[in-house]
């Protein structure tokens, strides 16, 4: 079975490094696009306490909608291919990146905050220097988890055209090829495992020394 | 509109065959965290081999999941339930185990000096008061199974997911408005009814 597959790899290898090339670039586009995004709001957002809340409860509702039924409901509004694909799947990197990034800034320890201001800091400095690396192992959190998201949803980016690893699995159930089948789904697995792996790495990598446990 | 106004009750028939595939692959799902979360709770290394294995299966991507079973079981509704259970595992073992874990040492020393037995303390003691966790699990994962359930209609485990597939098929908005609004609302609807719950049975336990 996996040997078949390997010959099928071997002997359509044009589309198959096209597909894994739109795979990585719609999933990192995505995230890129999304941490742009929530990352600056979430700071914005964090330092009000009601706003942080409607936040938080907007994003959890939005967190509970299937990625299929977001791709689909982006589908008949913005039609097929790679930009309503990369559009849903920042979408629904959203919620979870918002959410960290609110969580890990009101999760900074106050008596911090007052010693960096009693050291004369300013905003900036405060910011940059002390709040944002004690928050940076919750947004990076947040980051793994959309990152694993976005490429679980960028297979099911196949089904609005957007292309990716996805095209492999969904022509090779239909055929019921299963050489084909497992050359989309063996790939985007290890990608997927591969990405929660790096992610978590780097966000060990990303605690201040002074925070880590051990 | 008017083509949900017609078909209706095909559309009733999706949302049913949604639930009950949803509620039999977490039943089974929760069967199975029980024991495993229980055994798994009080020893460390145990509980630190099941969390990895768990926690592979829940980062593979739902399609190739589904995908990997074909050759194994075909398509159809045991392949969604098994693709299913493995996504849950690791929510609810986590949940089930951490609730037992967080259950005070001296209420434990209390029972075993009434002369409570292990299995006495662990169904009158720990369970109960591991509950308000268990149930925060539940809900997460009943929210990543109707997920799952959506994409799971490609392999021809129905439900609202079919509605989808068609209208993207057949080119005919209607159909996939119809499908993904309505696993969407279904989905929020589950996630406040057990939050609900959640914060009930937490009010519980302070009073």
């Amino acid at each position: 079975m996996f040997a078949d597959a390997w010959t099928y790899l071997l002997s359509h290898p044009t589309q198959f490094y096209r597909a894994l090339g739109v795979h990585v670039a719609l999933s990192a586009s995505a995230l890129l696009i999304a941490a742009l995004i929530c990352i600056p709001a979430g700071i914005a957002v964090a330092r009000k306490d009601k706003l942080s809340l409607a936040v938080v409860n907007a994003a959890n509702v939005g967190r509970t909608l299937p990625s299929l039924a977001v791709l689909a409901l982006v589908m008949p509004i913005l039609g097929t291919g790679f930009a309503p694909a990369l559009f849903a799947l920042t979408l629904i990197a959203l919620p979870p990146i918002v959410t960290h990034t609110i969580v890990g800034m009101r999760g900074v320890d106050a008596d911090a905050v007052d010693a960096a201001i009693g050291m004369g800091m300013t905003r900036a400095a405060l910011l940059w220097r002390v709040e944002l690396p004690m928050a940076m192992p919750v947004i990076f959190a947040g980051l793994r988890t959309a990152a694993v998201q976005i490429i679980s949803g960028a297979v099911l980016a196949a089904f609005i055209g957007g292309g990716g690893l996805g095209d492999f699995i969904t022509a090779g159930i239909a055929m019921m090829a299963v050489p084909q089948l497992l050359v989309g789904a063996i790939p985007v697995a290890l990608l997927a495992l591969g990405t929660d792996f790096l992610f978590g790495a780097l966000q060990r990598r990303m605690t201040p020394q002074g925070l880590r446990a051990s | 509109m008017n083509w949900l106004l017609r078909n209706w009750p095909d559309v009733l028939v999706s949302l049913w065959e949604h639930i009950a595939i949803s509620l039999t692959a977490l039943a089974i799902a929760f069967a199975i965290s029980l024991v495993i979360g229980i055994v798994a709770a009080r020893r460390e290394k145990l509980y630190g081999t099941v969390m990895t294995i768990s926690g592979l299966l829940y980062t593979i991507p739902t399609l190739a999941f589904l995908a990997f079973l074909i050759p194994l079981v075909g398509l159809g509704r045991a392949n969604a339930i098994i693709t299913m259970v493995a996504f849950s595992l690791m929510i609810l073992i986590r949940s089930v185990a951490t609730g037992i874990r967080e259950v005070p040492a001296d209420i434990i020393d209390a029972a075993r000096g009434m002369g409570m037995n292990p299995a006495q303390i662990m169904r009158r003691i720990e369970l109960p008061l591991a509950l308000p966790l268990i149930v925060a699990g539940l809900r997460v994962s009943a929210v990543t199974v109707i997920s799952v359930t959506v994409v799971a209609a490609y392999v021809n485990a129905g439900g609202l997911g079919t509605l989808i597939f068609n209208g993207i098929a057949s080119d005919h908005p209607a159909k996939i408005w119809t499908g993904a609004l309505s696993v969407c609302l279904l989905s929020v609807s589950v996630d406040m009814g057990l939050a609900l719950l959640e914060r009930r049975l937490k009010n519980r336990r302070a009073a």
